[in-house]
């Protein structure tokens, strides 16, 4: 007995500095949430037919009926409407794997490993970081494998524009991911997914801009469309996704007060949303009932 | 000093009272079982005593250190083995284990050399590299025991280990679990609804509607019921609890359409009973006391499933999301 006593406050206490302190445990986290990610290649396939569907036959049905109207009026140098939204159904990639994944804590939290997690000697913020980053991460790879689609829709990347997306992507990722971190932390029946999905991850998504311009709107719902955190993501990410290519895409581009937004703004906005998320998310992980 | 102690613990949610007042004291070493159907508060109490729960009132001391004052140092000193799987699927056996040591501060050369004499102890070595989701529920239930004494926790808590599992499996989890208390020293609390389980505990405490109704060996709970009990199989179960009665001025008990009767010499009542009793019988059992018996008597009730809860439900949808295996 005095033996297992020795032995276990000799492990005990390093343990309370649990491996290399916070940094340390949101890399543990992460890593566990990108493996897993990796592991499950078959479902990264799967995943993409929805986007795929939207480009191909909403794209291309939306396109015809709209007749040349949607590029004609931008004169010589024209954008399809399938141009047009491969950016916005990158973003819904991003989207949809960001608020899916986090949902998954819901259930993980009862019944999954989330209770290795929330019983072990780490601080709980580092749960929430972690998987925030690790949401993100995998959101922002499911939106990176659509620019394979690139040269189809007449979109041509340089390594720099390339990396310019990466970041863009990333930080869309980030939001939304923390959005999605916060209201599963916050949530203890798989009920309120449903309302998730209704009110508000369908909204989001037809508010942000990824289908349709944010311009010449009704009052009301440009109001709505400012209001979502989703459209300071996806208007950086089309501007240069298109305009590195010479496609006339500045029109479309995002205004608040009238004012086009310059990008960095535009990113600086999505981040400061997320990191309220995050702290949200923090805040209510370190709660106990 | 206990390594868990337990004193006036109340827990409250809103106007429904869980768990009120529980009182014990777990000696290091010791196979402590907690026994109760569900929703009499095991799960709650676990709860609380692994940091997940706070108390509304009472203390809880675990390894020496108060819950609910400095949760950290408690979880670092515990292992945690759940009513449902939580290992992950996706990952191997091996990387579960190393996930965990390295959550635990289990130093690398250290963890390494652990991971793989726990995979040795409960017999995974030669599936250490295979992806959990091609795990048995047994095989899960195994490695997870591993994992909850990677970290050399002074007190493993298991809840419900054996839940779901077939009779020759959860032998084997008994090995295991005598087995690691014999190397490790570790003191096992544990709960469940299963009665020959509890058997193998050296103490118990029966809960019901959130207290503590028994706490003692399982002989010292079984020799509360005084002699033996006869159980009796017949067709008509109402009349012949009337006759018996009357004739022997007996009150039998009855559960699922037997009748259980408490006699000090079973074996010189029994021909009595079966000569004097003017009906046919079926069936009829001479045993000592079991503790299914002595929970019927101090609870007045049989242990019983509850309908499903709210938990049950998610579970279940977890299961079905998931292809319904385990």
């Amino acid at each position: 007995m005095t033996t297992a006593a020795q032995r276990s406050s000799a492990i005990a206490s390093p343990a309370r500095r649990s491996g290399g302190g916070l940094l340390g445990a949101i890399y543990i986290v992460w890593w566990r949430d990108v493996l897993r990610y990796w592991r499950d290649r078959a479902r990264v396939g799967a995943s993409l037919a929805q986007p795929l569907l939207y480009l191909v036959i909403f794209g291309t049905g939306l396109a015809s009926s709209l007749g040349g109207g949607f590029g004609a009026s931008a004169g010589a140098a024209g954008i399809s409407y399938i141009q047009f939204i491969y950016p916005g159904v990158i973003s819904m990639s991003v989207l949809f794997t960001a608020i899916f994944g986090a949902m998954s804590i819901v259930w993980d939290r009862e019944f999954g490993f989330m209770r290795e997690l929330l019983v072990a000697p780490i601080d709980r913020s580092a749960i929430a970081i972690g998987k925030t980053l690790g949401g993100a991460t995998q959101a922002m790879i499911q939106g990176l494998i659509l620019l394979v689609l690139a040269p189809f829709v007449g979109v041509y990347l340089d390594p720099l524009v390339l990396l310019e997306l990466v970041v863009l992507v990333f930080v869309l990722a980030f939001g939304l991911s923390a959005l999605g971190v916060a209201l599963a932390s916050g949530m203890r029946s798989m009920q309120g997914f449903q309302m998730v999905m209704n009110f508000l991850m369908m909204p989001m998504f037809f508010l942000s801009g990824a289908l349709f311009p944010l311009v010449g709107l009704p009052g009301w719902m440009t109001v709505l469309t400012r209001l979502d955190p989703a459209s300071y993501g996806i208007d950086p990410i089309r501007r240069v996704l298109l305009g590195s290519s010479g496609i006339p895409v500045d029109r479309f581009a995002l205004t608040l007060f009238d004012r086009t937004l310059a990008i960095p703004v535009e990113a600086t906005i999505v981040i400061a949303f997320g990191l309220v998320m995050l702290a949200i998310a923090v805040r209510s992980f370190q709660r106990r009932d | 000093m206990g390594v868990i102690e337990v004193s006036g613990l109340v827990k409250r949610y809103g106007d429904l009272e869980a768990v009120h007042g529980i009182d014990l004291v777990v000696e290091p070493g010791e196979v402590f079982g907690f026994l109760g159907p569900n929703g009499a508060g095991k799960t709650t109490t676990i709860s609380i005593l692994c940091t997940l729960l706070r108390p509304t009132a009472g203390e809880a001391r675990v390894a020496g250190i108060d819950v609910a004052h400095d949760p950290a140092a408690v979880r670092s000193r515990i292992g945690l083995v759940f009513q449902d799987p939580s290992l992950d699927d996706q990952l191997t056996a091996r990387e579960n284990l190393e996930l965990h040591g390295r959550i635990y501060g289990v130093p690398g050369p250290l963890r390494r050399q652990r991971v793989d004499e726990l995979l040795q102890v409960v017999e995974l070595a030669d599936r250490a590299n295979s992806l959990v989701k091609t795990f048995s529920g047994g095989m899960k239930r195994r490695l997870e025991i591993a994992r909850g004494v990677l970290h050399h926790p002074q007190v493993l808590f298991l809840d419900e280990p054996t839940l779901g599992l077939d009779p020759q499996t959860r032998k084997h989890i008994w090995d295991y679990l005598q087995e690691l208390r014999r190397s490790e020293g570790v003191t096992l609390f544990m709960t469940t609804h299963y009665m020959d389980e509890a058997e193998f505990c050296d103490r118990i405490a029966i809960i019901d509607r959130g207290t503590i109704v028994a706490l003692g060996t399982p002989a010292e709970l079984k020799s509360r019921i005084g002699g033996d009990v006869i159980t009796l199989t017949v067709a008509d179960v109402p009349t012949a609890a009337k006759e018996i009665a009357e004739r022997f001025g007996i009150a039998p008990l009855a559960a699922n359409g037997t009748l259980r009767i408490e006699v000090p010499d079973g074996a010189s009542f029994l021909p009595r009973l079966v000569r004097e009793l003017p009906m046919r019988i079926d069936s009829v059992a001479l045993s000592r006391p079991s503790l299914d018996d002595v929970f019927l008597k101090l609870t007045g009730h049989a242990i019983r499933s509850e309908g499903a809860s709210d938990k049950d439900m998610l579970r279940n949808m977890g299961r079905m999301w998931r292809g319904g295996r385990r």
